[in-house]
């Protein structure tokens, strides 16, 4: 980790956010361990919410401006597919918070060390607007609104912090001489 | 100990185990398709090296299925990819489109096949690979790096998931199919309601169902959030298995005092024909209560949707009635196809009831459009088509266009709606 604090844009979403909104499945015929199609795919992330959302990549940009995602309960949703956490990821996102992920998508985003997938007790959706600045302690694990001040916990990710910390499960392995 | 911990115990070499557990388990099988195999090929070759082997050529199974029929050159890349894996490690189970071993969507392919055996711990690229514990195995989806970590061990470190039992009794009524039962359950314990859990199906009702209705429950146990959907394999799953396959295995089942973390009990003969609303599964609803839902389309096809007893079901109410919307029809598999010619009803083919009810030609086998896909894939939605589906997801945009709203429901009530062209209680026509 190079710094402490993850300080940056939040862009907010609402409950369950499937993984055809984060990437739709037509994307699907890129393979991500291209690193021109894993670039490709970062632009594409979201891009599957409805219109009324503004777009987490703008058109003709290579990353988001948004480093933190806001979601809901049972966030990724639906397929097992890893473009979905690495779509967030190559789109520059560096942590969700979340009430509760969906299963697969949250061993995909620890395993692939694309972002931290942080749990809240209580929604954030109702203190975060898109485009509010947040910043995350990753020692304290708190997360605060960068106006109002306010701080809310994150529920520790134990030792699936040290993983997405490496780069992911394979990087986390040889770290610790497992492999 | 419930069915799925004994078979998680046994794959871990452990006496026993209890919800929670981190364990690591060998894996019987692997499963793969293309669009996630050229992925979980790169992460296999990248940490492993470039002249890695698998762990074992007879337990990789590679079934291209997604994107088949298009133009789409990144997906005919992906196919070749695969081709060229499979070369390289002399992989015997490859289901190649180009030629006569192509089979069609790998969770129906899968068990077809014989690579689906009861007590066994089977691992895919794609989270409905909770199908097969239709036939007593411990099955689940996952990522390309998981499977590019088996691909080189044979291994995966999991927790043993907590068990929800779902108990259903009495006798079902024919206008019931398994679609109806698992909307049902989702709608009652929610989109998420089984977040990392077994569900384990039980029961009169589920012992009386073939192994075609009880892979369309335990397909969907992911749409609750569930790990594995798994039914104990009884004489009908043991048949069905032996049918398929000479290679031996070793049944599992739940001990009479295992702990369950819920117990769901339901009379199936309360049941009503259902479907879920735009656009999450759990959004359950009687179809009598949305006959004023005007149609444009009826999609029958995929992995839980696709198979012939949901074919049969469906001639069953189009035999001498006519469709009054664009009815797409894409059978699962080859085997499902070869069916569509050969089974009939009162004398008829299912092929020639679909044709002179004005279904739009069958489909070959694929995933097609249960998923969108390619701008030219079959039933692909592009505008605001209002659609009811046999598949298993409705979220905004899944079969293709943000603005065309789904509704899931059994192959009876896909149907009826199809020729009423609006949301149609199958009852209507039996």
């Amino acid at each position: 980790m190079t710094s402490p604090i993850l300080r940056g844009k939040v862009y907010v979403v609402g409950d369950n956010i499937d993984t055809d909104q984060i990437i739709p499945a037509q994307h699907l015929n890129l393979v991500p361990t291209i690193p021109a199609e894993y670039k490709k795919l970062g632009t594409l992330a979201l891009s599957g919410l409805p219109a009324e959302y503004p777009p987490l990549v703008k058109k003709g940009a290579g990353i988001s401006e948004y480093v933190i995602i806001i979601g809901g309960r049972n966030f990724g949703c639906g397929s097992s597919r890893e473009h979905a956490p690495i779509a967030l990821g190559a789109a520059g996102i560096r942590a969700v918070v979340a009430e509760s992920y969906a299963r697969i998508f949250f061993r995909n985003a620890i395993a692939t060390g694309e972002f931290y997938p942080w749990e809240t007790e209580t929604s954030l959706r109702q203190v975060f607007n898109t485009g509010d600045m947040a910043e995350i302690q990753f020692d304290r694990e708190t997360i605060t609104h960068s106006d109002s001040r306010k701080e809310f916990p994150l529920k520790p990710l134990g030792d699936a912090k040290a993983v997405v910390e490496a780069g992911g499960l394979f990087a986390h392995a040889r770290k610790m001489g497992m492999m | 100990m419930t069915i799925t911990e004994k078979i998680l115990a046994r794959a871990a070499g452990k006496t026993g185990v209890a919800p929670g557990d981190n364990i690591w388990v060998n894996v019987d099988v692997l499963l793969t398709h293309d669009i996630c195999g050229p992925g979980t090929i790169g992460v296999f070759q990248k940490e492993f090296g470039r002249d890695a082997k698998v762990w074992d050529r007879e337990r990789v199974v590679i079934i291209p299925d997604h994107f088949i029929f298009t133009n789409d050159k990144k997906a005919h890349r992906n196919v070749d990819t695969l081709r060229t894996f499979v070369r390289e490690q002399n992989l015997p189970y490859f289901y190649d489109p180009a030629d006569d071993s192509y089979r069609g969507v790998c969770h129906v392919a899968l068990p077809q096949e014989g690579h689906v055996r009861p007590g066994e711990v089977i691992f895919g690229t794609d989270s409905h690979t909770c199908t097969h514990g239709a036939l007593g195995a411990f099955s689940s989806g996952i990522g390309n790096t998981d499977a590019g970590f088996i691909m080189g061990t044979g291994k995966l470190l999991i927790k043993v998931p907590h068990t929800l039992r779902f108990t259903l009794d009495g006798r079902r009524p024919d206008y019931i199919m398994g679609k109806d039962i698992i909307l049902r359950i989702i709608g009652d314990i929610g989109f998420e309601g089984a977040t990392y859990g077994a569900m384990e199906f039980r029961g009169a009702a589920i012992e009386a169902l073939p192994i075609e209705e009880r892979m369309t429950i335990c397909n969907m146990a992911v749409e609750a959030g569930a790990k594995n959907g798994i039914i104990a394999p009884d004489q009908t799953a043991l048949d069905y298995v032996r049918r398929r396959t000479a290679k031996p295995f070793q049944p599992e089942y739940s001990d009479p005092d295992a702990k369950a973390l819920h117990a769901y009990r339901y009379q199936v003969s309360e049941f009503v024909p259902c479907v879920a609303k735009p656009h999450a599964p759990d959004q359950y609803a009687p179809a009598a209560d949305l006959g004023d839902v005007k149609l444009d389309r009826a999609y029958i096809g995929s992995c839980t949707g696709g198979k012939l007893a949901d074919f049969i079901a469906a001639a069953t109410i189009l035999r001498g009635r006519k469709v009054s919307i664009d009815t797409f029809l894409v059978p699962a598999t080859r085997e499902v196809a070869t069916g569509l010619q050969s089974e009939k009803i009162q004398g008829q083919t299912l092929t020639d009831i679909f044709k002179q009810a004005g279904c739009l030609d069958i489909a070959p086998p694929s995933c097609a459009a249960c998923l969108g896909g390619p701008e030219d894939t079959f039933g692909r939605t592009h505008g605001k088509e209002v659609v009811i589906s046999t598949t298993n997801r409705n979220f905004i945009g899944r079969m293709g266009s943000k603005l065309a709203p789904i509704y899931l429901a059994s192959p009876l009530t896909v149907a009826a709606s199809a020729v009423a062209g609006r949301i149609t209680d199958p009852r209507k026509f039996m």
